[in-house]
């Protein structure tokens, strides 16, 4: 290992990068732009779904229910009708997601201690239906004391009682973010260091190249250098935003969330390398690059829990880098645990980093042929 | 030959799937030459020199470049010797300083002395006022100098140049000749492929290729002087006619119109009075012409030896 030419490629990479405006748009723009998308946008737990009304009873107690229907904020009246019909129609047509139904005869079903309320669901939207399903866990009782006739006789509202911790208001940003990094990172490095060298093979720079003494690892090293850097930047980006527009906060320490970080995009880098040894044009760079990019996303258990896929899946989960540093980080940053608590995951990301670089460096001839 | 051999190969054979990209070339290179490798695209130029520097690897043959066997030694050989792709392969998003710092750390050329290099080079090159210019909006001429000039930067021993000047204009092509025979001057051998006739005639030896096959190498003086007596001029009044009836002449090898004129090449001068038999085929189809010997060029080379070895394709 030659320390001048590998700090040469260096030089040059981050010399290229200064000159394209295009990369260095990507770097800065990709993550503001996720990180704003995903935090506001992607909202799990729902709020103001566009509810129809049907009080048919129209009695005080009725009014009080509806008054504290609405109170909870999940959903925001549009329309107030008089036939469930019409509720039907408006879901149908997609202008409201929820109708509240109350019967004319209401009261005496209260008394009775049956169904005194229905609510209809646009099912075609599974959020909608947990949001719907928390309505009607609602307890009654509070808004109308003797909404369920004997009281007595029924059961406590919840049997089991939950206990949040970590994320008690349960933000969505908040478990989001810390995972957005490990997605953008996933994104941006795997791309960058696949395209980077397949680009010197399109245009020529790579016959040169292998024509000087410079050594594969050299040349894998120095490419790669310049964007652990890059890396850190985002990292370091999408963190500040974070804390800023979103109040997410850190517990653990701030060097385990860069050296899990730095784990991740070593691992991105490395798996880069690997698919720019195999792609013979840019553009198939970046169909590999996809290819990597869409099992992360769902697998890893940004977008789904982890717990809840087939085994299949999880185990293909395993395999992947961010499968492991969403654990690592969610676990520092959320839970305030250290880095050496998660050591299995830390481990795994170290193998994967091993053997994507070495297979790199062993597929990379200083040949043409 | 007296001076010993830069390169020396021996049953230089490639294949890429059932083509035969190079077959079995044999090729001695005598160092302090320019040494030219003349072929039409396709003919396996590029496909040989990047098996003498040990960037492909033979299906069969021995190697020998500067005492070390190649493809096995490639990585002691490439800090001695330098390569110019036929394209250019330099960062065209580099300036013209920074390619040639980026080259001069590739050949692991101490700093103190690539500083002084390089400021040479500039000055020799004349890139004094375009040093900061970034190389991709140089003109196709300032390419292929920088090009060079990052090639010689170790000063190597032996250089390699692939077409070098395919897409720059005769005047800057000149330039270029110059500098490489100032190399050969100052001791390099220099290996130059390329398709057009004038810059093969500058070389000091040449070998042609034709589909993978050397089918000629000597001085190009030698190489014309074979030809001796076998080539004519016929100035007819109707050329294209003309060109049409001696393509059918017995003892013909090639016929090429050149303005007014045609241009014929026989076959070794098996009739003895060449004019009077060419004469005499335009006679027969009625044309009238005159034909005067004139000395043979690489041109008339190139065809006599090419349609020599397609002559022979069936047979062998």
């Amino acid at each position: 290992m030659n320390l001048r030419r590998l700090w040469a490629v260096v030089l040059k990479e981050l010399r290229q990068m200064r000159r394209d405006r295009v990369t260095l748009a990507m770097i800065v723009g990709i993550p503001v732009m996720q990180l704003i998308l995903f935090g506001y946008a992607i909202n799990f737990t729902l709020r103001n779904l566009d509810a129809g009304i049907a009080d048919m009873a129209n009695t005080t107690g009725s009014r009080a229910l509806v008054m504290d229907i609405l109170a909870t904020g999940v959903v925001s009246p549009v329309a107030t009708v008089n036939t469930p019909q019409e509720l039907m129609d408006m879901l149908r047509t997609g202008r409201i997601s929820i109708g509240i139904t109350i019967p004319a005869d209401f009261e005496r079903r209260r008394s009775e201690g049956r169904e005194a309320v229905q609510i209809l669901v646009d099912g075609s939207d599974t959020a909608v239906q947990n949001a719907a399903q928390q309505l009607a866990r609602m307890p009654l009782d509070s808004a109308v004391p003797s909404l369920r006739a004997p009281a007595a006789s029924t059961p406590p509202e919840t049997p089991i009682g939950i206990v949040s911790f970590y994320n008690p208001e349960r933000r969505t940003a908040v478990n989001i973010v810390p995972g957005l990094i490990g997605v953008i990172m996933t994104m941006t490095m795997v791309l960058f260091t696949a395209v980077a060298i397949v680009r010197e093979r399109e245009r020529g720079n790579m016959e040169l190249l292998i024509a000087t003494p410079l050594t594969r690892s050299e040349l894998m090293i120095g490419k790669v250098l310049p964007f652990v850097g890059i890396g850190f930047l985002q990292t370091t980006m999408i963190l500040a935003l974070g804390i800023w527009l979103f109040a997410v906060p850190v517990r653990g320490s701030l060097l385990d969330v860069y050296a899990a970080a730095g784990l991740l995009i070593l691992a991105n880098l490395t798996l880069g390398l690997l698919i720019s040894t195999r792609a013979q044009s840019q553009f198939q760079a970046m169909q590999m690059t996809l290819f990597i990019f869409l099992p992360s996303i769902l697998l890893s258990g940004f977008a789904f829990p982890y717990a809840g896929m087939p085994r299949i899946a999880q185990w293909i989960a395993e395999i992947l880098p961010l499968t492991h540093f969403l654990r690592l980080i969610r676990g520092v940053m959320l839970r305030g645990a250290a880095l050496h608590e998660l050591w299995a995951d830390v481990a795994a990301l170290a193998v994967f980093i091993t053997v994507m670089m070495s297979a790199a460096i062993l597929r990379f001839h200083k040949r043409l042929d | 030959m007296s001076e010993r051999a830069a390169i020396r190969a021996r049953g230089l054979t490639r294949r890429f799937g059932t083509l035969v990209a190079v077959d079995r070339v044999d090729l001695d290179v005598p160092v302090r030459h320019v040494y030219g490798f003349l072929g039409p695209n396709g003919s396996g130029k590029s496909t040989t020199i990047r098996m003498l520097c040990g960037l492909l690897t033979p299906n069969a043959g021995e190697i020998d470049v500067l005492g070390l066997t190649i493809p096995a030694q490639a990585d002691a050989l490439r800090s001695r010797i330098g390569y110019m792709t036929q394209k250019f392969s330099l960062f065209e998003d580099l300036s013209v300083r920074e390619n040639f710092e980026f080259m001069a750390a590739m050949h692991n050329v101490p700093r103190e002395r690539a500083r002084r290099r390089i400021d040479e080079l500039i000055e020799q090159y004349r890139f004094a006022n375009m040093h900061k210019q970034l190389a991709g909006t140089l003109s196709g001429g300032q390419k292929q100098r920088l090009a060079l000039a990052c090639a010689v930067i170790h000063e190597p021993e032996l250089l390699f140049l692939d077409e070098p000047t395919s897409a720059v204009d005769p005047e800057s092509r000149r330039d270029f000749w110059e500098k490489l025979f100032d190399l050969a001057d100052t001791g390099t051998t220099l290996l130059v492929s390329t398709h057009l006739m004038d810059e093969a005639e500058r070389c000091h030896r040449l070998a042609i290729l034709d589909h993978g096959r050397l089918v000629a190498d000597d001085t190009p003086a030698v190489l014309t002087g074979r030809l001796q007596g076998r080539t004519f001029i016929v100035d007819a009044s109707d050329p294209r006619r003309a060109q049409r009836t001696l393509a059918q002449a017995r003892g013909v090898l090639g016929v090429a119109q050149i303005g007014h004129h045609v241009r014929v090449l026989t076959e070794a001068a098996d009739v003895h009075d060449m004019p009077g038999h060419i004469h005499a085929a335009l006679a027969q189809a009625g044309q009238h012409a005159q034909v005067t010997p004139v000395p043979p060029n690489l041109e008339d080379v190139f065809v006599a030896v090419t349609r020599h070895a397609q002559a022979m394709e069936p047979t062998a």
